[in-house]
């Protein structure tokens, strides 16, 4: 694996000091900052960010660790920026893969064309633990599956983007997004503010009004006047919870959990101080699985009982559908641009990473063969757990790897080991570069489909790694794009 | 609004009540045991702190010895103590927590910053310096809780149920605090014993911070009949049983107004006011304090049964 292309540097590697002249053009005005700014000034800025998050209780639980119930997830004030005529591309890659997307939930559960045109076999939709069967001829309000997607993007050089996993169901992070963009508007606002050749940056705030209006317009066929939205979380202890409920309070909707909602009568009710109160949208966080008892799990506390049979009623929109997991799966993703082309008519703008199938024997034979340089994944996993990263794992913990692989090939994919780029991040020894990856949030409704112009820029903290998940140790960064300065200052 | 929410909401309002209650506790029983045992200090202050705080039984079962650091770790830090100061925050924020968006961020941020200070002390308090600036800055975390409610909170539910919680607190901390104390509180018919207990009434004063209320009210040396008068009667007094009732009957009518009907909380409010407004201190000295205070207590918790019943906690 050769030098990682740097978001500020391109190819040029790391200068003693930063040169405002020899940067890429959208970090011209950053790097002048970073040059006038002392290593002392930056870790000044980096301990008042973070006085901020936790002041406002930002906090992130990590899964099986007690002691980091509210663990302050890092922060890291050097922006990532992308300037305005590589966001184009971007923004149109990412409403063409969306698009893909929900159209192929309402193939699978619909007519599924794309399986009787042979694009991917039949095992892989119908034997796929994230195909609901419940959802078969269920056609959601306005033909919308996929309210809220977030596309996971890596880069290896200036102009390519590549997909690296599509999240469907319940994506999380664009809070980060929103927070990001309040603290750095609080450490540097002259950045932000500043207008150069390259336009200001766009704003991300509006978000929250574009995600109600976005569920305002599917609003189900039974709903009569204006519609109530709630925001259903699984509660304290989930690790998104901050975001649930910074969602619900910027939406101004109900923050609901399970034990708050009944269903009578096919319509969903939520019990307030005065009584029951109808509810017509619901914005779940809450896995498909934990939705309702009387389909899913038995043993689920989190569910409402008859929630699903509220949807096919045409009382209640769920947010995303459920059943789209089959969408994001990491199985089907290897055929995203099969997929991409059979419903758009048009090659992938954003490619996907190339990916190997495990459960195809030539394929899983090579990805043995090659084991210690590649990235292998299981299909249902998620989170960075359950994961090899070659390269960066030992002898033993490869070995152990590839036994598992040999037992049941068809639960994991393989990607070869990506130069992903990296930015510069301030570290204890000084700027350094950390690779990075972007997860930008796209909204569709029943009128269209909109990409918020930011997402959420995930760095790995550690030197050298490309894991990164916050719930692996990574950190995050504000992430700016630019276009025309009248574009952004009107909206602002 | 939100059942889970309004429940939320009032025992937020009670659990900040209690930590304040407490901390002018500390504060009151950290100069009464400055003066010597005769006075009714030392030991036998912190003695009386642990009763003033409806806490023997919980302090007596932990075995620990009836100490000054002992009784106040227990009382502002001790994490097995479900009614210490820690864990009251550490309730509030929980209940805060799960309300989000419920409160603005700057009563949020308050209630955040005053968990964050008391974890800062740890589980010991070890000397007395050290107990009073953790008594001084959970007082202003909650001040600041108090004043961000106030000043931005929308006059809706939200804010009435927290209210109503405090409320409902309040009455039944400063009646627990007198019934711990009714014996030394007499009839103006009574004679008036020494010096001791001089400093007893003046602590029970401080505790609910109303000695110089005290002096501009009755422009009087400190008289243990006037002390219950202030207490228990005077609506000037924000913590007399009186005034808290005339606020839990204010925020109670204003969650009727909104839900468009009245109910047994509010008939059960309104008569809890009545009586106190009938009474005089003669007459209840009368009656008999301790007996009139345990009623209150008695019918303070009925009402706070009959709070959740009505808004479907």
């Amino acid at each position: 694996m050769g030098a990682a292309f740097d978001e500020m540097f391109g190819h040029g590697g790391y200068p003693e000091r930063v040169d405002p002249q020899a940067v890429r053009p959208a970090y011209a005005q950053v790097a002048a900052w970073l040059a006038a700014s002392s290593q002392e000034l930056l870790e000044t800025r980096r301990r008042q960010a973070e006085l901020f998050f936790r002041r406002i209780g930002i906090t992130f639980a990590v899964y099986g660790d007690p002691d980091a119930d509210e663990r302050l997830i890092p922060f890291d004030i050097i922006p990532r920026i992308i300037s305005a005529e590589e966001w184009a591309v971007v923004e149109e890659g990412l409403k063409q893969r969306v698009a893909a997307l929900n159209a192929f939930c309402a193939d699978v559960y619909g007519a599924r064309e794309i399986l009787r045109a042979g694009v991917l076999p039949e095992d892989l939709v119908f034997a796929n633990p994230q195909f609901c069967l419940h959802q078969l001829g269920f056609r959601p309000a306005g033909g919308v599956w996929v309210h809220i997607a977030g596309i996971d993007l890596v880069r290896t050089g200036p102009g390519e983007f590549l997909v690296l996993e599509d999240n469907a169901r319940t994506p999380s992070g664009v809070s980060y997004m929103l927070e990001n963009r309040e603290v750095m508007l609080r450490l540097v606002p002259e950045l932000i503010t500043g207008e150069t050749d390259e336009g200001g940056v766009r704003p991300v705030e509006t978000y929250p009004e574009q995600l109600y209006a976005t569920l305002r317009s599917v609003a189900p066929p039974g709903c009569r006047g204006e519609p109530t939205v709630a925001l259903l979380t699984p509660g304290l202890h989930n690790s998104a919870y901050y975001e649930h409920s910074f969602l619900a309070d910027k939406m101004g909707v109900e923050l609901v959990e399970g034990s708050d909602l009944f269903v009578h009568d096919d319509v969903l009710y939520m019990r307030t101080t005065a009584g029951p109160a109808r509810v017509d949208v619901l914005y779940r966080r809450v896995d498909d699985a934990f939705l309702d008892p009387l389909v899913f799990r038995p043993d689920s506390l989190l569910g409402i009982p008859g929630l699903v049979r509220a949807c096919h009623a045409g009382n209640l929109t769920l947010a995303n559908a459920i059943g789209t997991g089959i969408a994001d799966d990491k199985a089907i993703y290897s055929y995203m641009p099969e997929i991409v082309r059979f419903y758009t008519g048009r090659d992938p703008i954003l490619p996907n990473v190339p990916t190997w199938r495990c459960r195809e024997p030539e394929a899983l034979a090579e990805v043995l063969d090659r084991l210690p340089e590649l990235v292998v994944k299981e299909v249902d996993g998620s989170g960075g757990y359950g994961m090899l990263v070659g390269p960066h794992a030992t002898a033993a913990e490869v070995e152990a790897f590839r036994a598992k692989l040999r037992a049941d090939p068809a639960k994991f994919i393989a990607q070869p080991t990506l130069a992903l780029s990296t930015c510069p991040t301030l570290t204890d020894a000084g700027i350094a570069p950390r690779h990075v990856d972007l997860r930008p949030f796209i909204l569709t409704g029943a009128h269209g489909v909109t990409v918020i112009p930011g997402g959420l820029t995930r760095v790995a903290m550690r030197e050298g790694s490309l894991v990164v998940n916050s719930s692996q140790g990574g950190g995050t960064k504000d992430t700016w794009v630019l276009g025309p300065g009248t574009d952004a200052r009107a909206s602002s | 609004m939100l059942s889970r929410n309004a429940a939320n909401l009032y025992w937020l309002g009670r659990y900040v009540e209690r930590a304040d209650y407490l901390c002018r506790l500390l504060d009151a029983t950290i100069r009464l045991a400055a003066l010597p045992a005769t006075h009714g200090g030392a030991g036998t202050a912190w003695e009386a702190a642990i009763l003033s705080a409806s806490a023997a039984e919980a302090f007596a079962s932990t075995g620990r010895r009836m100490t000054d650091t002992e009784v106040s770790r227990f009382l502002a830090v001790d994490p097995a103590n479900p009614s210490s100061i820690r864990c009251c925050l550490e309730r509030a924020r929980t209940n805060a927590r799960a309300l989000r968006t419920a409160l603005t961020a700057e009563t949020w941020e308050a209630i955040n910053a005053a968990w964050l200070e008391v974890q800062r002390f740890g589980t010991s308090v070890g000397e007395t310096l050290t107990l009073m600036r953790l008594v001084e800055t959970v007082k202003q975390s909650l001040l600041a809780f108090d004043g961000a409610a106030h000043r931005n909170q929308l006059r809706e539910p939200t804010y009435w149920f927290m209210r109503l919680g405090t409320s409902i607190e309040r009455a039944d901390n400063t009646a627990r605090l007198l019934d711990q104390k009714y014996h030394i509180l007499l009839p103006r018919t009574e004679p008036v014993g020494g010096s001791l207990d001089y400093f007893q009434w003046t602590t029970i004063l401080r505790t609910v911070s109303a000695l110089t209320a005290y002096r501009w009210v009755y422009r009087d040396a400190v008289k243990p009949w006037l002390v219950a008068d202030l207490l228990i009667l005077r609506k000037a007094m924000p913590r007399s049983l009186a005034a808290c009732y005339e606020d839990a009957v204010f925020y109670l009518d204003r969650l009727a107004l909104d839900r468009g009907r009245q109910g047994p909380a509010n008939r059960l409010a309104v008569a809890g006011l009545k009586r106190l407004e009938a009474e005089t201190i003669d007459t209840l000295f009368q009656r008999g304090l301790h007996e009139f205070l345990l009623q209150f207590i008695a019918d303070n918790n009925a009402l706070g049964d009959a709070i959740a019943e009505q808004h479907l906690f």
